[in-house]
């Protein structure tokens, strides 16, 4: 597997895309931007295991996102964040 | 109608159903085609039931005192928490273990949006609530309110993280250890950690009931 396409503390935007299959990414994920918090390691890709091996494999991300930008009149600080894995081709570079 | 059918009733306990559902019938049969076609033996399910029935909070609760005791311990646990855990015999392969850490100003709290993901062959199973559907959808959109009701009443100076377990990772928390604990042993420690806390819907642990048990 080649090197992470993306860095740690980069902005990135999950992509808003749903699958007639099974996927790993919530709804209300989908087209917010965060930062790459960590990145996990390369998996098996959840989308094609429910036909074979999970191949080519993906690398997973950590991606944080402020609660106060997922959801309207959040009720807590700026500072109190959403961590969700995501994996690499689910997203992309955020201006 | 006999003399004893009132001895029968207030013993009878009805036997486990026979599966009727399609989807257990489903379930049946595909375990019993996965063995067929050699995917995996009797033995090797025996083993995983084992297994599964022997994880429980407690091994999450021996993690936690290796971690207030052994600063080292602590760093690696955060940095690799599955080679972490591997030093005291645990193994949550194929899983990346994932420990969150407590501290004055964060406190971390964790649930699976999408079905209901826990680190299951380590702490056993999860608590109904942990798979309602209720605290699926509130605990990311209201974490607060949500925590409040679980007892866990968080001042403004407290961050909140609350983290969603989408894929392969597998989570824990490690609570704050408790203060007036000072020389206590990992057994006596390891006695406090709660299962809820390592899930973070509880921030305090008592010390009032455990030493000496």
């Amino acid at each position: 597997m080649s090197e992470p396409v993306f860095t740690l503390g980069q902005r990135v935007r999950i992509i808003d895309r749903t699958p007639s299959t099974h996927h790993r990414v919530p709804a209300y994920a989908k087209g917010q931007v965060g930062t790459i918090e960590r990145i996990c390691g390369v998996h098996g890709d959840p989308e094609k295991f429910i036909r074979g091996s999970g191949q080519p494999p993906q690398r997973l991300y950590r991606v944080r996102i402020p609660q106060t930008m997922l959801w309207e009149a959040y009720d807590g600080g700026p500072n109190d964040m959403l961590d969700i894995e995501i994996f690499e081709n689910w997203l992309e570079l955020a201006t | 109608m006999t003399e004893h059918d009132h001895d029968h009733a207030r013993t009878f306990q009805p036997d486990h159903a026979e599966p009727t559902s399609e989807a257990a019938q489903l379930g049946l049969a595909l375990r019993e085609l996965l063995l067929e076609a050699g995917h995996y033996s009797v033995e090797e399910e025996q083993t995983m039931i084992a297994a599964m029935q022997g994880a429980s909070p407690e091994n999450g609760a021996k993690i936690v005192a290796q971690a207030w005791t052994n600063a080292p311990y602590k760093a690696r646990l955060l940095d690799n928490g599955a080679n972490a855990i591997r030093e005291l015999g645990f193994d949550l392969d194929p899983f990346e273990f994932t420990v969150m850490d407590n501290s004055k100003n964060i406190h971390n709290v964790i649930v699976c949006t999408l079905c209901s993901c826990y680190p299951r062959s380590l702490l056993g199973m999860s608590p109904a609530w942990y798979k309602s559907s209720s605290y699926r959808a509130r605990i990311v959109r209201e974490p607060r309110a949500v925590l409040t009701e679980f007892g866990v009443s968080l001042s403004d100076d407290i961050d909140v993280r609350v983290h969603d377990s989408t894929a392969e990772l597998r989570y824990m928390v490690l609570p704050q250890r408790p203060a007036g604990t000072d020389g206590w042993s990992q057994d006596q420690l390891a006695a406090l950690v709660t299962r809820d806390s390592l899930i973070g819907v509880q921030r305090e642990l008592g010390t009032a009931s455990t030493v000496g048990d």
